[in-house]
C-alpha cells in the first residue's frame, strides 16, 4: 500500500463509516461498525507513519486536485446554507451573517486570483503531521469506542420521549475524524481551510446535540445558545482564515503553507497573512476574548467534550500556529500570539480555582494549555516549539483520560460537581485510579505536562521574554493548586461507601485503562519521541538544533521517577498492617468517622468543602480582565499590520 | 535506651474542671516552670501524645469523650488525674450527674490532688509518670500483653502527693 | 561523578544530622527569647527516636503510603540538589513530595487534617512563584539551571540578585513553617487547628514527617548558600556565615509575629514576588 492510498483512506473511510453509523440504527450493528472502525483507523495511522518514518514526510502531488477543488467549493456553498438556514430558524443573525461574508469572498478570491496560482502538492505529511495523526488516530479512535457506552447511559438518562439520536452523533464524530485528518495533512490552505470550516460545523452540531432539531419542549435552551456562540466565533476566526489566504495569494502568490513558510525564512516579512491565520488559530484554540465558546461547549455529551473540545479539534488551531511559528518570534504577530497565549494562560489557570464543576475545570485547564501552546509558538524559537508539541502530544492524552473519567463518574455518581466526588476510591476504585494517574499527568514532576511546561519556560527564559516567564511561574502555581485540591477529594476516604465500580460499562473500563496506560507509557517514552519525531522535524524547520531545553541526562532520570512512582504504587498502595483507628474530631466520634456528638449531646455530622477563592479568582472577574487584555493586544496587533499593508 | 521517658508530650483535657487546675497545667509550661526543659510539650492531640491530662471530674456528657481520647493515643501511654475532682470527684462526688473520678472511666497512672493542685505537684507526677511509661514501654516492646495498671501501683498515691506538696509549700 | 556520589551519601546521612540539631538551636534560642531555660539541643532526636518507639496505628489503609512517598521524595529533592542537578528538577519534585503530604492529609477526611491541607495548598500557591524565580534568577545569571554549574560560577550571585534573595527570605518563612505563616501546622496555636496537616499522623508516620522537614530545611539553606559562592574559600565561608544568619533571622521572625490571616500570607508573597522577583529579572535581562 503506498502512503498516498493511506492518506486517501485515513480521510476516506471515517467518511464512509460515518455515513453507514447514520444509516443503520441498530445498536448491535453500531458497537460492531464503531469497533472495527475504530481498530482499522488505529493501524492505518500506525501505518501511515511506519510507511513515512524513515524519509521523514513528503509532499504529495494529486491529479485530481482541480476536481476535488471544485467539489469542496460546492460544499462549502452548501455549508454556509445550512449555516444561514439554521441561523434563520433560531434567529440568531450573526453566524449568517458572518457566513454570507466569507463563503462568497472565498469564491470570488478562489475564482478569480486564486484559480491562477499555481498548487504543486496540496497535501503533505511531516513529523508534526504524523503526531497529530497518531493523536487523532489513537485518541480519537478510542473516544468513539468509549462513547458506544457512553451514549447508551447518555440516552437512558434523557427526559421520557426524547427521540434516540445517537446515529446522528455517530455520524459526526466519525465525519470529524475525517476532517480532522484532512486538515493536518493538507498543505493548500485552501483545502485546509475547507476542513477546518467542517470541524466548526461538526463542533456545532454536536455542542447543540441537545437543542438542535428538537421539539420545543425537549430542546435544551443553553445547548442551543452555546452551539451558536461557538458557531459564531469560529466563524469570524475563519473569516480571518479568508483574509490571511486572499492575503497570501495576492502579496505572495502562493497559497500553499510549506512555501509561506519558505519565504518567511528568507527574510521577507509574512507578517501580514500570519497575524490573519494565527487570528484563525486563536480563535480556534479558544483563547481569549474567545474563551467562551469553550466553556459553552461543555453542555455537549462528554465524548465530545474529549474528542473536540480537548485532544484534537482545539488543537488544530494550536497546531497552525505551531507550523507558522518559524515565522513568528519578535516580530508584531508574534507579540500577538505570545501575548494573547500567555495572559490566557495566567487567567484560565486562576478561574479553574474557582470552579466546582469538574468539567468546567478541565475546561479551564485546556484553555490555560493551549495558552501556553499559543505562547510557544508565539516565542517561535526551536526551544519553544519543541515544548509546544510536547504539550500538545501529552496534553491530548491526558486531558482526554479526564474527560472521560468524569464523564462516568457522571453518569454513576449523578453529578460532575468535584464536591460530589469525596471517597470516590471507596465507590468507584478503578475509575478513581485512573482519574488520578490523569490529574497526576497534567502537573505533577515526572509526567508528560510538567516536562513540557519546564521545556517551555527554558524557552522563554532563553527568548528573553521575562513577562512570559513570571506569568508561568504564577500561572503553574495556580495549576498545582486546583488540580492538588480535586486530588485531596479524591483521595478521600469514607467508611461505609457502597463500591459500584460494576456498573460501568467495559467499554468505558477499557479506553480508561487504555489512555492511563499511554499517559505512563509517553511519558517513560518521551525521550524517544523527542529524538525520533521532534528535533528531526526542528532541524528541517529552524536548522540546528543545538540545545534542548531537558539535557538527555534529565529526560532519563524523569523517566526513572516515573517508572520508581509506579513501582511504589503498586506495592505499596494501600497495604498497612497497622491497627486503624478512628478520627480525632474534638468531639466524641461516633465511630463512623463521619458524624461526631456536639457539646449539646447532638450529633452533628462532618461536611468538608474546597477552597474556591471566589474572591481572588472569581470566573466573571478572571474573563473581564482578560477578554479586555486580549481584545486590546489583538486589535491594537492587527491594527498595526493593516496599517502596514496600507503602505506596500 | 529508651527515649520515651525523655520527650513526654502531653495532652490536657478539662472534664468538667472549675479552671483552677487548667490554670496551674498552663502555668507549668509557662517560662517560671518551663517543663520544656524536660522535653514535655503540650500537644492538643491525642495522636500525638504520651501523657494525658485530665482535671476535673467525670459526667455522663464527657465519659464518651474521655474514653475515647485515651483509645487514640497510641501506646505506650499514662494517665495523670489533677486534681481532687479528677481523682475521685471532690466536691461534687456525690452530684447526681457525676460518675466520679477519671479511673471509673479509664485506668489512672498517677493522682495529684490538691484544689487546685500546684504546678510542683503536676511535675512531680507527669515525672513519676514515666517511671511507669518506661515500664509499659518494656512490655510493648517484649511484646507482652498490657495490664491493666493498680492504681496502688502508681507511684504517687494521693496521700504521699498531698503530703508532698504541703511540704514543698 | 564519584565526588557526586560521595555528595549525595553525604546528604542522605548528615542532612538528618545537621538538620535536627538546627532544630535544636532553634527550640533552644526560641526558649531563651522567652526567658526560658528551653529543652536540650539534642531534644527533636529525642522526639523522633521516641516517636519510632510508639505504637504504630493509623486510620486509613493509604495515609502512611503518602507519607512515605513525601519522606522519600523529599530526599530525593535533596540528593538531586547535592549532587548539582538541574534547579528546575529540585524543586519540581519538591513540589511532587508536598502534594503527596497534602494528599496524605486528605486522604484521611478529618476536619482538622482537611482545613491543614487546604492551607499547606494555599501556602504552595503563595511560595510557589517565588521559588521559580528564583530558579530563573539564578539562570539568567550563571546561564545554566545545574546547580554543579552554578557552584563553578566565579561572580558572587548576591549582589545581582538580592531582590530575589529578599524575596526568597520571605518565602522561607513559610516554608520553614515559621510565624506568622505558619498556617497548616500551627506548632503555636494548637488550640485552633489541633496539629492542622499531621493531625491524623503519629508514631513512625509523624517521625517520618519530622525527619523530612529537617532534610528539606538543610536543602533550603543549601539554596541560601547558592546566593553566595564565587568559586573562593571565603566565598564558602560568607555563604555559611549568611546561611547562619538566616536561620536566626527566621527564628527572630517566629518569635517576633503573630500568626496571620491567611489572606496576608498570600498577598504578601505574590507582591513580594511581583516586585522584588520581576523587577529584579527585568534587571539581570539587562546586566546579561
Amino acid at each position: 500500500m503506498s502512503t498516498i492510498s493511506t492518506v486517501i483512506f485515513l480521510i476516506g473511510f471515517p467518511l464512509l463509516v460515518a455515513i453507514a453509523l447514520l444509516i443503520l440504527k441498530s445498536d448491535a450493528a453500531r458497537d460492531i461498525i464503531v469497533k472495527v472502525a475504530a481498530v482499522a483507523i488505529i493501524a492505518a495511522s500506525i501505518l501511515l507513519v511506519v510507511q513515512q518514518f524513515g524519509s521523514g514526510g513528503e509532499y504529495f502531488e494529486i491529479k485530481a486536485a482541480e476536481t476535488i477543488g471544485k467539489i469542496m467549493m460546492v460544499c462549502e456553498v452548501c455549508l454556509a446554507i445550512i449555516i444561514v438556514v439554521l441561523g434563520c430558524k433560531y434567529k440568531r443573525f450573526l453566524a449568517p451573517v458572518f457566513a454570507i461574508i466569507q463563503t462568497p469572498l472565498m469564491i470570488w478570491f478562489e475564482l478569480s486570483k486564486g484559480h491562477h496560482i499555481a498548487v504543486n502538492n496540496p497535501m503533505y505529511i511531516d513529523r508534526l503531521s504524523m503526531i497529530m495523526v497518531l493523536i487523532i488516530g489513537i485518541v480519537g479512535s478510542l473516544i468513539t469506542v468509549y462513547a458506544i457506552g457512553y451514549m447508551k447511559d447518555f440516552q437512558h438518562h434523557q427526559k421520557e420521549g426524547v427521540p434516540d439520536r445517537r446515529p446522528w452523533f455517530f455520524f459526526l464524530m466519525f465525519l470529524f475524524l475525517s476532517a480532522m485528518f484532512g486538515l493536518v495533512m493538507s498543505n493548500n490552505l485552501i483545502w485546509m481551510y475547507f476542513f477546518w470550516e467542517i470541524t466548526s460545523l461538526c463542533s456545532y452540531f454536536l455542542i447543540g446535540y441537545n437543542g438542535l432539531f428538537h421539539t420545543k419542549e425537549n430542546e435544551d435552551k443553553v445547548a442551543t445558545r452555546n452551539a451558536f456562540r461557538a458557531l459564531v466565533m469560529n466563524l469570524f476566526g475563519g473569516l480571518g482564515f479568508v483574509i490571511g489566504i486572499i492575503l497570501l495569494g495576492t502579496y505572495y502568490e502562493t497559497l500553499e503553507l510549506s512555501t509561506m513558510i519558505t519565504i518567511g525564512a528568507m527574510g521577507y516579512s509574512v507578517v501580514a497573512p500570519a497575524i490573519f491565520l494565527a487570528f484563525a488559530g486563536i480563535t480556534k484554540a479558544a483563547q481569549m476574548p474567545f474563551n467562551s465558546w469553550l466553556l459553552g461547549a461543555m453542555v455537549a455529551p462528554t465524548p465530545t467534550s474529549a474528542l473536540l473540545h480537548s485532544s484534537t479539534m482545539v488543537k488544530a488551531g494550536v497546531f497552525l500556529i505551531i507550523k507558522l511559528a518559524p515565522v513568528l518570534g519578535w516580530n508584531v504577530a508574534g507579540i500577538m500570539v505570545m501575548m494573547v497565549g500567555g495572559v490566557t494562560f495566567l487567567l484560565a489557570s486562576f478561574a479553574a480555582i474557582s470552579q466546582t464543576n469538574a468539567k468546567k475545570v478541565l475546561a479551564y485547564s485546556t484553555v490555560a494549555n493551549l495558552g501556553l501552546i499559543v505562547a510557544c509558538g508565539g516565542v517561535g524559537t526551536a526551544e519553544a516549539v519543541w515544548a509546544g508539541i510536547m504539550l500538545i502530544i501529552f496534553h491530548a492524552v491526558t486531558k482526554s483520560l479526564l474527560f472521560l473519567c468524569v464523564g462516568t463518574a457522571e453518569h454513576q455518581i449523578g453529578s460532575r460537581d468535584i464536591e460530589d466526588m469525596d471517597g470516590l476510591f471507596e465507590r468507584l476504585p478503578k475509575l478513581a485510579a485512573f482519574m488520578l494517574i490523569g490529574i497526576a499527568g497534567m502537573f505533577l514532576a515526572p509526567f508528560g505536562m510538567l516536562i513540557s511546561k519546564w521545556a517551555t519556560m527554558v524557552s522563554f527564559v532563553d527568548s528573553n521574554n521575562i513577562l512570559l516567564v513570571v506569568i508561568i511561574c504564577f500561572g503553574s502555581a495556580a495549576t498545582a493548586f486546583y488540580w492538588t485540591k480535586w486530588m485531596g477529594k479524591l483521595s478521600a476516604t469514607m467508611a461505609g461507601r457502597e463500591n459500584i465500580q460494576k456498573n460501568v460499562h467495559g467499554e468505558e473500563t477499557f479506553v480508561h485503562a487504555t489512555l492511563a496506560t499511554l499517559t505512563v507509557i509517553v511519558c517513560l517514552g518521551f525521550p524517544f519521541i523527542s529524538s525520533a519525531l521532534l528535533v528531526p522535524y526542528l532541524e528541517g524547520n529552524f536548522g540546528s538544533v543545538d540545545t534542548l531545553a531537558l539535557s538527555a541526562n534529565n529526560m532519563v532520570i524523569l523517566c526513572i521517577m516515573v517508572a520508581v512512582l509506579v513501582l511504589l504504587f503498586a506495592f505499596f498502595f494501600g497495604k498497612t498492617n497497622k491497627k486503624i483507628v478512628p478520627l480525632y474530631m474534638a468531639g466524641y466520634n461516633m465511630g463512623d468517622d463521619l458524624t461526631f456528638m456536639n457539646a449539646m449531646k447532638g450529633e452533628t455530622a462532618v461536611s468538608l468543602r474546597n477552597w474556591y477563592m471566589e474572591s481572588y479568582f472569581g470566573e466573571f472577574k478572571m474573563n473581564v480582565i482578560g477578554v479586555i487584555a486580549t481584545s486590546i493586544i489583538i486589535v491594537a496587533t492587527v491594527g498595526i499590520v493593516i496599517g502596514t499593508l496600507g503602505g506596500m | 535506651m529508651s527515649y520515651i521517658t525523655k520527650s513526654p508530650w502531653v495532652i490536657h483535657y478539662d472534664g468538667s474542671s472549675c479552671n483552677g487546675c487548667d490554670i496551674e497545667v498552663l502555668a507549668c509550661l509557662m517560662p517560671m516552670y518551663d517543663v520544656e526543659r524536660f522535653g514535655i510539650i503540650n500537644t492538643g492531640n491525642p495522636k500525638h501524645a504520651d501523657v494525658f491530662l485530665v482535671t476535673g471530674s467525670v459526667n455522663e456528657q464527657n465519659k464518651n469523650v474521655v474514653k475515647q481520647i485515651y483509645e487514640q493515643m497510641p501506646e505506650p501511654k499514662v494517665v495523670v488525674a489533677i486534681g481532687i475532682c479528677a481523682c475521685n470527684g471532690g466536691i461534687f462526688k456525690e452530684c447526681y450527674n457525676i460518675l466520679g473520678g477519671v479511673d471509673t472511666v479509664i485506668p489512672v497512672d498517677a493522682y495529684v490532688p490538691g484544689c487546685a493542685a500546684r504546678p510542683e505537684a503536676i511535675i512531680d507526677a507527669v515525672v513519676t509518670g514515666l517511671g511507669i511509661l518506661e515500664q509499659k514501654r518494656q512490655a510493648l516492646a517484649n511484646g507482652e500483653l498490657l495490664k491493666e495498671p493498680e492504681p496502688e501501683a502508681a507511684v504517687a498515691a494521693p496521700e504521699e502527693a498531698a503530703e508532698e506538696g504541703k511540704e514543698e509549700a | 561523578m564519584v565526588k557526586v556520589i560521595i555528595a549525595v551519601i553525604a546528604y542522605i546521612i548528615l542532612a538528618p544530622i545537621v538538620g535536627g540539631f538546627l532544630a535544636g538551636l532553634d527550640r533552644k534560642i526560641t526558649a531563651r527569647m522567652q526567658g526560658r531555660v528551653g529543652p536540650p539541643v539534642l531534644q527533636p532526636f529525642y522526639d523522633v527516636l521516641k516517636l519510632l518507639e510508639k505504637e504504630s496505628i493509623t486510620v486509613n489503609r493509604v495515609q502512611d503510603f503518602y507519607v512515605m512517598c513525601f519522606f522519600i521524595f523529599v530526599i530525593v529533592t535533596g540528593c538531586f540538589f547535592f549532587a548539582g542537578e538541574n534547579l528546575l528538577l529540585v524543586m519540581f519534585t519538591l513540589t511532587l513530595a508536598s502534594v503527596f503530604l497534602i494528599v496524605a492529609a486528605f486522604s484521611s477526611n478529618s476536619p482538622y487534617a482537611e482545613v491543614g491541607a487546604e492551607r499547606e495548598l494555599l501556602q504552595m500557591l503563595a511560595y510557589e512563584p517565588m521559588v521559580l524565580i528564583t530558579c530563573v534568577g539564578f539562570y539568567m545569571f550563571t546561564g545554566s539551571f545545574e546547580v554543579g554549574q552554578i557552584m563553578l560560577s566565579t561572580k558572587m550571585p548576591f549582589p545581582y540578585l538580592i531582590g530575589i534573595f529578599l524575596g526568597f527570605i520571605f518565602i522561607l518563612t513559610i516554608k520553614f513553617r515559621k510565624s506568622p505563616f505558619d498556617l497548616s501546622m500551627s506548632h503555636h496555636a494548637h488550640q485552633e487547628l489541633v496539629a492542622g496537616l499531621k493531625t491524623e499522623f503519629s508514631g513512625k508516620t509523624l517521625a517520618m514527617l519530622e525527619a523530612a522537614h529537617w532534610y528539606e530545611n538543610v536543602f533550603l539553606l543549601g539554596m541560601v548558600f547558592l546566593f553566595f559562592v564565587n568559586g573562593t574559600w571565603w566565598g564558602y565561608v560568607i555563604g555559611i556565615v549568611d546561611v547562619l544568619l538566616t536561620y536566626f533571622l527566621e527564628i527572630l521572625i517566629d518569635n517576633s509575629f503573630a500568626r496571620m490571616k491567611w489572606q496576608v500570607a498570600i498577598n504578601s508573597s505574590w507582591i513580594v514576588a511581583v516586585v522584588l522577583g520581576t523587577v529584579n529579572l527585568f534587571m539581570l535581562m539587562f546586566v546579561r
